[in-house]
This record gives structure tokens, C-alpha cells and sequence, in this order.
């Protein structure tokens, strides 16, 4: 599994034999090859990275052009308080999708682990995350219809009051973050599951052998031997969390009351529905900002890049 | 970046060969306990497909008074016809529709040349770049790899708006072409990927190939390229599932039917609620017939997918 190449050794300034000498550089094949993925990164990727921050501090209205304003969109963001409700709510989904999807996937995949490597129930819990998010907030807008959906129904069965699940300000977020849960939990246990398989068995029969327990199994081998995976795994989720748009978008539309506008919700509007590029790019570059920061934090406070295994 | 590459090799191996070598153990109450939790997980999993299921095949009328059957009520495939305009407009009010017009085949069409486009196109403009990356020796090589390892870091939202933008200027909104195009040639992710196997393949046998008069071109192309079958099919079977559930983008991008994909028309139809109320049976019709083409992709290929989850998630 050696991936280190042997280039280290070329020496740059001797001039080789003919026969050999197309294998030493091929700048111009290269160029040529990269070329399609080159045209794709600059104008798809890095040129949007530029213009969107210019953007930012323009007025915008898409049809005439943009015009500079330096901070001023910035200055309206610091007091707008759609801007501040969308950035809680936005946290809030955060917290309760990473917090349920981290603890839910964890159980599934230690489960898994104990009990089966079967490739068919593997495929059972993954098949939720290869429908899209607009199918999984369809069917769950029917399942938790205030009066025909099913779970009302089994609420009321057993004694409960029914919810409204999408209409009541306190339960939407909830409601939308544990529908997500549902899409993606199989899919972040496959992958927490995948780093289970790297901890060696002989530890876990070490320990039994000196009498620990399930409990004290997965405290002491698999949690801390596990670390960097879920690190991992943590940073991608909750990047991915923070720009939850397709559920919202399909079901609540950000209401009642703004109680489900997500930051994404909400430069989307002002986009779309205001024509205020300028301000939703710099909604944008906020939102852009605060992935940085997390993903930074969460590196260095987790440690990820070490492993007790090593 | 060494962290990245990390977990990428090592699950990419481990997760292959499952190792059943755990000597079979009793039955304890501990076990029962756990196998417990995980059939209910398995439950409510799988529940919501088949409520899709059994919604779309009841009609409704019969799902507004008796909801709470577990089997199809008034079994109907009124939905269905619905979603594929097969019923005229006065059917499809009577029968709780909202009768505008809905024509899933163009939507499914759509899709169809969209997944196809991005996973043929993007898969085959990464290997190539991924080859450049692995094997042709160059100056500035590593720099580039860095700068397209970095694009891997953007999200999406920050690309969306300036796309949509430049593909304004371009006259290629509501078109399917605008809705492929930021994707269409590249995937940091997939150049990451493909190189990393790239490396992994034995110097010897190009090397061979080289000596006897080959060119890197051809080297690349009947060598390089059916070595990497496998991964190349796993990529491509990600890249349409991707391509194929994506929303956002194209919600943007397209106005009308001739642009419209599967997730979009999805999002409209919901949206055009008749004033009698949802007409579920023919949403949940219209989600199976939006999801059913990736769940069989799946059945078929559940063990490849399923097996290349370790390292394909690290985005």
C-alpha cells in the first residue's frame, strides 16, 4: 500500500537519454488532461468564490447591474433581526439533527457490529439515504398530518393529545431535524461502522477476559479508538446540517412565523423572491464564515488527526 | 491532509472482506436486548416506504375516513394515473386531485438525461484529471492537487447564487444544460478519489506497456481505465444517485416543464394542493415513481454501494 512515487528522485537538470525521455515530462499531456476538470474548477468553483464576495458588498437587483455599496450590507445584517431569529433556528436544527443523528448512528453501528456483519441489513439502514431529501419531507408531511397522518393517529391511540407537527412554532424544528435524522442516520453509522472494523477484536476479547462489561466496552475501546472517525464524521455532518434547505423548502416554506427559516431559507427569499443578490450573497458569506469557524474548532478541540490506535 | 487520507485507505480495504472469524455466541438476554433495538430501528426505517406504498395505491376518499389501516384502502391507481397525465381534469378533481397539469414522463426523462450527462461526463473528465495527478510527472503537480483539494472545502451554497448568475448571463436558465453544466466537468471529491486508487496500481504493468512503444494515452485508455472498473462503477453509481436526488440547484435553475427534474416537479405538485385538501394518494404515487428508478439501482447494487460507504463519505 506504499503510495509514494518514486519522483523524488528525478533530477530536474540533467538531460535524459532519448528513449526515455517521454517518460520524464509530460507537461503538455498533463495540461491536456486536466484541462475539462481545470475549465469546471475555475469557472464553477473558484470564479462564484470571487464574484459571490464581490457581490456581497453591491446592491444587486439581478436585472440591472450591480452596484457598489462597501459594507452597507453588512451593517443591515448586524441589525436585521429575520437575519438573527434564522441564525437561532438555524443553530437550534443543528443541535437537535447532529445530537440525535450522532447518538442514533453510534447505537446502530455498535449494534451492528455485535451482532451481524450482514451486507443486507447494512443495505436496509442505508436505503432511506439514497431517496432525496424532497421525497423523505413528502412522505413525512403525510405521516405527520395533524389529522390524517399515521403517527398523529398512533399518538392518540395510546393517549396522547394530537401534535401539530408543522404548524405548531415550538414543534417544526424539531420536526424537520428528526426527519433528516431519519434520511441520513444510516448512512453516518455505515460510517462510523466502516471505523469500527479498523479496531482490533483481540482487544475487546482482552478486555472480557478480564470481566468488563458491554458498558464498559464501548467507554473504554471503542468511544476513545473511535475518535477520529466521529470527528470526522461530526465536522461533515454538521457542515452538511447547516445548509438544510430542501426539507423546508418543500414542507414549511420557513413558516409559521419564520419559526423554520434557516439561514439557507432565508438567503434563498431574498434572492428569489426580493432580488437581493447583493444582501443574500452576503447572508452567504456569513454563513460561509461560520462553516470556517466550526470546522477549525471542531479540528483542533477533538484532536482528529490523532489516534490512541497508533 | 494526511488526516484525510487516512481513514480513505484504510476503510477503502477494510471494509471489503467482512471478517466473520467472532466465534458464534449464545443467545443471551443481553443479545435479544440488542437485536431488539436494532429491529426497531429496521421498522422505523422501512415503515415510511411502505406508507408511500400503501398510500398511493388507496384513493382519497377512503384515506380521509379510514386512515388507520395498515393495507391499501379503496384501492385506487388513480394516483398514478394522475401523475403520469392520464386522467382528464375532471377524473382527477372528482377523485381529489387538483387537475393541473402534470406529465411525470417529461420529468423523468429530464432526470434522466441530467444523472446521466453529469455522471458520464464528470466521471470521465475526473479520471483523466486524476490520472494527470497520479501517474505523468510534471511541474507544479502537487501545487494543483492542493488548489483542487481546497475547491473540495467550498460549500454549495457559497457557488449557488454567482452560478446562477453567470449561467443568467449565459441564457442557459430553464435549460437542462444550465442545470448540469456547474457539475458537469468536475468533482474535487472524485478527482481525490480516483487518484487515490491510481496509486495504488502497480507501476510494473505500465511500465511494461511503456516499454514496448505505448503511449501514456493509450496507456490511460487500455490499461489505466479497465483496471479501475470497480471504482470508476462505484463513483459513477454515486455521482447519478447525487446528481439524480439534487433539489436545490435546479429549483433555482428551472422554470417550466421542459427543465424541470423529478425533485422540482415533486416540490410543485405538493404545492398545488387542491382546496379540498392534499391529494396525498397522488403524492405518495408521484414520490415512488421519483424514488423507485434509485431504489432499484440499489437492489442491484447494494453490496458495491454499501461497501464503498467507509470512504466515499469522507467529503
Amino acid at each position: 500500500m506504499s503510495t509514494t512515487t518514486p519522483e523524488a528522485t528525478r533530477t530536474p537538470g540533467t538531460r535524459p537519454a532519448p528513449p526515455r525521455r517521454r517518460h520524464r515530462d509530460d507537461t503538455r499531456l498533463a495540461l491536456l488532461f486536466i484541462l475539462p476538470a481545470s475549465v469546471g474548477l475555475l469557472v464553477f468553483l473558484v470564479w462564484p468564490l470571487i464574484t459571490g464576495l464581490y457581490y456581497s458588498f453591491t446592491e444587486y437587483a439581478i436585472l440591472t447591474p450591480a452596484q457598489w455599496v462597501g459594507l452597507e450590507n453588512y451593517r443591515t445584517m448586524l441589525t436585521d433581526p429575520v437575519f438573527w431569529k434564522s441564525l437561532r433556528v438555524t443553530v437550534l436544527y443543528v443541535l437537535i439533527n447532529i445530537g440525535v443523528q450522532t447518538v442514533v448512528a453510534l447505537l446502530i453501528a455498535v449494534l451492528m457490529q455485535r451482532l451481524t456483519q450482514s451486507t443486507w441489513l447494512r443495505s436496509i439502514v442505508l436505503a432511506p439515504y439514497l431517496v432525496s431529501n424532497v421525497v423523505a419531507a413528502i412522505v413525512f408531511l403525510w405521516m405527520l398530518d395533524s389529522q390524517l397522518g399515521i403517527v398523529n393517529i398512533a399518538l392518540q391511540a395510546i393517549g396522547f393529545d394530537p401534535v401539530s407537527f408543522w404548524a405548531s412554532e415550538t414543534w417544526v424544528i424539531p420536526t424537520v431535524a428528526l426527519v433528516n435524522v431519519w434520511r441520513h442516520m444510516g448512512y453516518t453509522a455505515l460510517l462510523l461502522f466502516a471505523g469500527l472494523q479498523s479496531i482490533p477484536e483481540q482487544l475487546y476479547e482482552a478486555a472480557r477476559t478480564e470481566g468488563a462489561g458491554e458498558w464498559q466496552l464501548f467507554r473504554r475501546i471503542t468511544l476513545p479508538l473511535l475518535r477520529p472517525i466521529l470527528a470526522l464524521v461530526l465536522i461533515m455532518s454538521i457542515i452538511g446540517s447547516f445548509q438544510v434547505f430542501d426539507t423546508i423548502s418543500v414542507t414549511t416554506q420557513g413558516g409559521p412565523s419564520d419559526a423554520s427559516k434557516v439561514l439557507q431559507m432565508y438567503i434563498y427569499e431574498n434572492a428569489f423572491a426580493q432580488y437581493q443578490f447583493g444582501y443574500a450573497s452576503a447572508l452567504s458569506v456569513a454563513l460561509l464564515v461560520i462553516l470556517v469557524i466550526i470546522t477549525f474548532a471542531q479540528y483542533f478541540l477533538s484532536r482528529a488527526g490523532e489516534s490512541d490506535l497508533d | 491532509m494526511t488526516t484525510t487520507d487516512a481513514p480513505v485507505t484504510t476503510t477503502a480495504h477494510a471494509a471489503a472482506p467482512a471478517p466473520s472469524a467472532r466465534p458464534r455466541r449464545r443467545l443471551s438476554p443481553g443479545r435479544l436486548a440488542a437485536w431488539a433495538v436494532m429491529i426497531v430501528i429496521l421498522l422505523i426505517t422501512v415503515f415510511p416506504f411502505y406508507w408511500m406504498l400503501r398510500t398511493a395505491l388507496s384513493s382519497n376518499t377512503a384515506l380521509a375516513t379510514n386512515p388507520s389501516s395498515l393495507l391499501p384502502v379503496g384501492f385506487s391507481l388513480g394516483g398514478f394515473a394522475r401523475v403520469f397525465g392520464l386522467q382528464d381534469v375532471d377524473t382527477a378533481v372528482s377523485q381529489g386531485g387538483s387537475g393541473a397539469s402534470i406529465t411525470f414522463w417529461q420529468y423523468l426523462l429530464n432526470t434522466v438525461v441530467v444523472a446521466t450527462s453529469i455522471t458520464v461526463v464528470q466521471t470521465f473528465s475526473c479520471a483523466m484529471a486524476a490520472y494527470a495527478f497520479s501517474r505523468l510527472r510534471w511541474r507544479g503537480r502537487e501545487t494543483v492537487f492542493l488548489v483542487f483539494l481546497a475547491a473540495m472545502m467550498i460549500p454549495q451554497i457559497f457557488t449557488l447564487l454567482p452560478n446562477f448568475v453567470l449561467i443568467k448571463n449565459l441564457h442557459l436558465v430553464d435549460t437542462l444544460l444550465g442545470i448540469m453544466l456547474p457539475s458537469l466537468f468536475i468533482s474535487p471529491f472524485a478527482i481525490f478519489f480516483l487518484r487515490q486508487f491510481f496509486n495504488n496500481i502497480s507501476r510494473e504493468v505500465e511500465e511494461a506497456a511503456l516499454i514496448d512503444g505505448a503511449s501514456k494515452v493509450r496507456v490511460f485508455f487500455t490499461l489505466i481505465l479497465p483496471m479501475s472498473s470497480a471504482p470508476l462503477a462505484t463513483l459513477g453509481l454515486l455521482t447519478y444517485m447525487t446528481a439524480w436526488n439534487e433539489y436545490f440547484w435546479s429549483l433555482m435553475v428551472s422554470y417550466s416543464d421542459s427543465s424541470r427534474v423529478l425533485t422540482v416537479a415533486l416540490a410543485v405538485f405538493r404545492a398545488q394542493s387542491p382546496n379540498t385538501g392534499t391529494d396525498w394518494a397522488g403524492l405518495m404515487a408521484a414520490t415512488l415513481v421519483a424514488a423507485l428508478p434509485m431504489l432499484i439501482l440499489f437492489a442491484l447494487f447494494a453490496k458495491r454501494i454499501v461497501n464503498s460507504i467507509g470512504f466515499s463519505g469522507i467529503k
